[in-house]
């Protein structure tokens, strides 16, 4: 493997033609083809997005909370979809909709790995850019245009999208059954369609970036988990994406050029439909084929920085660093064959789910390596709470909560009464969407500086992090009971039925709950925007870390390093070494500079260094006798 | 400490006091004004008063936010130590831990109790016997995790005097925490999967044969057809469907004709159920939480659920305590506007009740119907004939 890594940057000085051309607003923040420019306006893209989201979650939490009353302020602001001041049912499908498929794909999975895999895999690697920075500027491209694509839907007549983020056809491929599966949808699959190759692009070029551009010394066990995690979900993507596409455009066929792929035996509106011998469970099949590994894609970049920052903060190496990797290894290969779990019920053969059930709970397995090395991290650490730090231990907290449900769900026979219930609602937003948020969160306090050269504030960070991690426990913690009384998710209300009158109050305390938690991220908010203008402006290495992005200087230059690229010459994690002086030492310094620490361990594949390193320890111990 | 006068100042209160007081009154007052109008406007005074709010706390926090500071800085410059951030944070880990475990033990002694009865059905038992192992190991560890998460924090927070404890891996505890959990999962997964084989198996037990029940979804309504006295249900064709058919009974098949239709889903108890599920426009999900019954009624692709209700609605009635307890099926798939009310409500009575019911209930093929399919039918002999017809030529 270390093969790979061989370079010679000796070459370094023919960068020069980058210092001397000047760049433009357009080609320095537009259209830019830095990898941290990049880096940034996906953070910002996915930022924005969040907040859509996070709006569109408290407006249907309202009508959840109150679905009695009237609120004039959102015909006022949603004009037809909100008449006589309610919201319309089939627009409150469309906000759930477009919750999901915003938090999950553009903030989750663009937001994250986009932002953290362009930041950090040069950074962190030895590289100047990434490997094809002109695909790098057009994977964002394609991002945005999808964004743009999916808000769009909401000017339309018929309003977005609304057949649940999961778009099940028939529903979403028949405009007959309703508003949301009209021209919203077609911008939706058109959107996806986008993003989809935006996505593509970006995980081509980790991979090949990680695989080719690893600077001298970084052999495969010297990276970073971050590295780690993000070559990893890149490959995950690369591999699932597709079929997605291939789901998306049988669907597209289905709904506007008569083919049966998905439909057969309908009758919709009293019509009697053409369609024969589709299935739907073929889409279904489809579309979890990348469902599944993508909550795999947004988790596994939240795990990989929460590892670094954790370990970064409790001054300790990550505990296990070998089987952190093929913990995440074993997670990427499991992660395709498990989709069926998504599917117990729907039809499927009752076998097959039987397999299903068991590949999914084997999943469960290298997840609990992960959370008990995490824990051994912090085991007689020496802790930080920086924001960050704090972020990363709530998504731990948040992992272990949301993932502990996950072993219900996975099992096929209690799934049966869970499915589509609250309980799940609860479980994913705990397990994917609050522990991969805070993730998220985690990197942005992390590596702020190393994006925009100034500190965020921690007291506002402090704020942020308390006010969210509990307001996000209030909201979903209740909603596991909610799940075992059988309240399914998408109602619109509850008022149908006597048996859920019970859960009113509760729905109420969850509304109050995610309102205090969306208000919380003003102080997120004003915090970044505040920082990247105001900020105290940040030193080389604030945290005292030993990864490569951090002997680059504050100015973040246009190929990184201003001569040449350092060379590493040990892993990652030697926080706290004993005998060292301080207590990090940074990837760059040679093992011939920390005589006092180094341990056998360190020449494993080095027997000349070992015969060095057991001379060097001899002659300090005849040294000793003779004193 | 200028900012710590305003802070305490006693004028900025009753201020606050007065504005919150008036804000409130105002409210009121539009509230039952509004009450009085035909159509409400936008209360803006309402929205703005919250902005208000919120702005005052977002001044509030600027506020304390600067006194912290102030205090900071002059405590450093008499030379103490200052706020000390680290151990504040490491303390409210702690307390978050506390309160966390005693707002989760509240919110399962007051919503953990709140959720669905014990099974009503056979296979639900068992159901609900895996559910509570899954609780009570998931739980355990749930629980333990969390503690040593939070109590880490707590001990081992940031000390000038002390460096980290350098531990880069131990074989031996990995594989001890790789093994533990593989073992208790694969224990977990055989005893699932024999459940559920148990509850999917569809072999039809001798001698004891189902009570076959047809279900169609439909936006946004459920129908129900059981079979007549011959216990067999007709076949059904989609092409069929029409207003006074609306399940697409093909009456080639003679089976159909005696068919029955009905309102409520009544059900015998401790007599085995087959429920045959079909969907007519778009994905549909039979759920019967109290049964432990899901299954999704997919267009074109006819799906079953077998299983044996073991208490009367009566029973159930008497065993909640609540005299106006119903079992109903509802729709669990997101089927489009009217999804959050596709309901029905299903009623378990004793056998002799149940062949009361079925025989009071109409046949599928009203009058109506049979003078609209003598056409069809005569139409239909027609095409015979003209396909014989075609043969003979």
């Amino acid at each position: 493997m270390s093969t790979l890594s061989v370079h010679d940057h000796g070459v370094a000085h023919h960068e020069d033609g980058h210092e001397h051309h000047h760049d433009t607003f357009l080609t320095k923040y537009v259209f830019s083809q830095d990898h941290k420019m990049i880096a940034k306006q996906f953070l910002i893209t996915g930022i924005t997005m969040a907040v859509i989201a996070m709006i569109l979650s408290i407006l249907f939490r309202i009508q959840l909370a109150y679905p009695d009353q009237a609120f004039p302020l959102m015909e006022t602001l949603l004009g037809r979809f909100a008449p006589e001041g309610r919201l319309d049912p089939e627009f409150y499908l469309s906000l759930v909709t477009i919750h999901g498929t915003i938090m999950v794909f553009f903030v989750l999975t663009a937001g994250l790995s986009g932002t953290f895999s362009n930041l950090l895999i040069p950074l962190q690697i030895g590289a100047r850019d990434m490997a094809s920075p002109f695909l790098n500027m057009l994977s964002y491209w394609f991002f945005l245009t999808a964004c743009v694509i999916m808000l769009s839907s909401f000017f339309i007549q018929k309003g977005p999208a609304g057949p649940g983020w999961t778009i099940y056809p028939p529903l979403s491929a028949l405009p007959q059954a309703m508003k949301g599966s009209g021209l919203g949808m077609t911008l939706w699959l058109i959107s996806m369609t986008l993003f989809v190759a935006s996505s593509l692009m970006g995980g081509i070029n980790y991979v090949s970036t990680v695989l080719n551009m690893r600077t001298k010394g970084m052999d495969l066990w010297k990276m970073p988990l971050t590295i780690w995690a993000f070559f990893l979900t890149a490959i995950l993507g690369v591999l699932s994406f597709p079929v997605l596409v291939a789901g998306v455009v049988l669907l597209i066929f289905d709904r506007s050029f008569g083919t049966s792929f998905y439909l057969s035996d309908i009758v919709v509106a009293g019509q009697v439909m053409p369609f024969e011998g589709g299935s739907p469970i073929l889409f279904q099949h489809l579309f979890w084929f990348l469902g599944h590994p993508e909550v795999y894609i947004v988790i596994m970049p939240a795990m990989g920085i929460s590892s670094e920052v954790m370990s970064v903060n409790a001054r300790k190496p990550i505990f296990g660093y070998h089987a952190m990797v093929y913990s995440l290894i074993g997670i990427t290969v499991l992660s395709f064959i498990v989709w069926g779990h998504h599917m117990f019920i729907t039809g499927m053969n009752p076998f097959l789910g039987g397999v299903f059930m068991i590949t999914t709970l084997i999943i469960a397995v290298p997840s609990a390596v992960k959370t008990f090395n995490w824990l051994a991290t912090l085991w007689r650490g020496n802790i930080r709470f920086t924001p960050a730090m704090l972020f990363a231990i709530g998504m731990v907290s948040f992992f272990i909560s949301g993932g502990i449900t996950g072993i219900f769900l996975g099992n096929a026979a209690l799934d049966i009464n869970l499915h589509d219930t609250y309980f799940v609602v609860a479980h994913f937003h705990l397990v994917m969407g609050s522990a991969a948020i805070f993730g998220m969160l985690a990197g942005v306090y992390h590596w702020f500086p190393k994006m925009f050269g100034r500190m965020m504030d921690e007291k506002l960070g402090y704020l942020h992090f308390w006010l969210t991690f509990i307001g996000a426990y209030l909201v979903f913690f209740p909603m596991h009971f909610m799940g075992l009384d059988g309240v399914p998710r998408r109602y619109y209300a509850m008022t149908e039925f006597p048996a859920f009158n019970q859960w009113m109050s509760v729905n109420l305390f969850i509304t109050w709950a995610a309102i205090m938690s969306a208000v919380a991220q003003v102080a997120f908010l004003f915090n970044f925007v505040h920082s990247i203008f105001w900020g105290k402006e940040a030193t080389q290495n604030p945290w005292e870390s030993n990864t490569l992005e951090w002997t680059t200087p504050v100015e973040r230059l246009h190929g990184n390093w201003p001569g040449e690229i350092p060379s590493v010459y040990r892993w990652p994690y030697d926080y706290s070494k004993p005998g060292a002086e301080e207590d990090y030492i940074l990837q760059t310094t040679p093992l011939s500079q920390t005589m006092s620490s180094n341990l056998p361990h360190d020449f494993e594949d080095n027997p000349a260094g070992l015969e060095a390193h057991t001379k060097w320890v001899n002659a300090q111990k005849t040294n000793e006798e003779v004193k | 400490m200028a900012f710590k006068q305003i802070i305490d100042s006693k004028k900025l209160t009753a201020l606050f006091a007065v504005l919150m007081l008036a804000g409130s009154n105002t409210l009121m007052a539009q509230a039952t004004a509004a009450a009085q109008a035909e159509k409400p406007g936008v209360n803006w005074l309402s929205v703005g008063f919250y902005v208000l709010l919120f702005f005052i706390a977002c001044i509030s926090i600027a506020i304390i936010g600067k006194v912290l500071k102030v205090y900071d800085l002059s405590q450093q410059i008499q030379g103490k130590k200052g706020i000390q951030w680290n151990n504040i944070m490491a303390i409210l880990c702690l307390v978050f831990l506390v309160g966390g475990l005693a707002g989760a033990y509240w919110d399962f002694t007051e919503h953990g109790t709140k959720t669905l009865p014990a099974a009503a059905s056979e296979h639900g038992v068992k159901i609900d016997a895996m559910f509570l192992t899954t609780s009570i190991i998931t739980m355990f560890v749930a629980v333990v995790t969390q503690i040593l998460l939070f109590t880490f924090l707590f001990k081992y927070k940031h000390s000038d005097k002390r460096r980290a404890y350098f531990l880069p891996h131990n074989n031996t505890i990995e594989k001890v925490w790789t093994i533990i959990p593989a073992v208790v999962l694969t224990v977990l997964v055989i005893f699932g999967f024999f459940t559920w084989q148990e509850v999917e198996n569809s072999a039809e037990v001798q001698g004891k044969p189902a009570i076959n029940i047809d279900i169609t979804g439909k936006q946004f309504a459920w129908d129900l057809r059981y079979a007549g006295a011959d216990g067999k249900l007709g076949k059904k064709n989609f092409k069929l469907v029409v207003g006074s058919n609306k399940m697409g009974l093909d009456f080639q098949d003679k089976n159909g004709l005696d068919d029955i239709t009905a309102d409520t889903l009544v059900l015998p108890v401790n007599k085995t159920i087959r429920l045959n599920i079909f969907a007519l426009d778009v994905i549909h999900s039979v759920y019967m939480p109290h049964f432990r019954v899901q299954q999704n009624a997919v267009p074109g692709l006819p799906t079953f659920f077998k299983f044996t209700p073991t208490y009367t609605t009566e029973e159930m009635r008497a065993k909640t305590e609540n005299p106006a307890f119903e079992y109903t099926l509802y729709c669990n798939k997101i089927c489009g506007a009217s999804h959050y009310n596709m309901q029905k409500v299903v009623r378990v009575v004793t056998e002799g009740e149940y062949n009361q019911w079925i025989a009071k209930q109409k046949l599928y093929l009203t009058p109506a119907l049979r003078t609209e399919l003598k056409l069809a039918a005569a139409d239909q002999n027609q095409g015979i004939t003209q396909q014989q017809l075609a043969l003979n030529n």
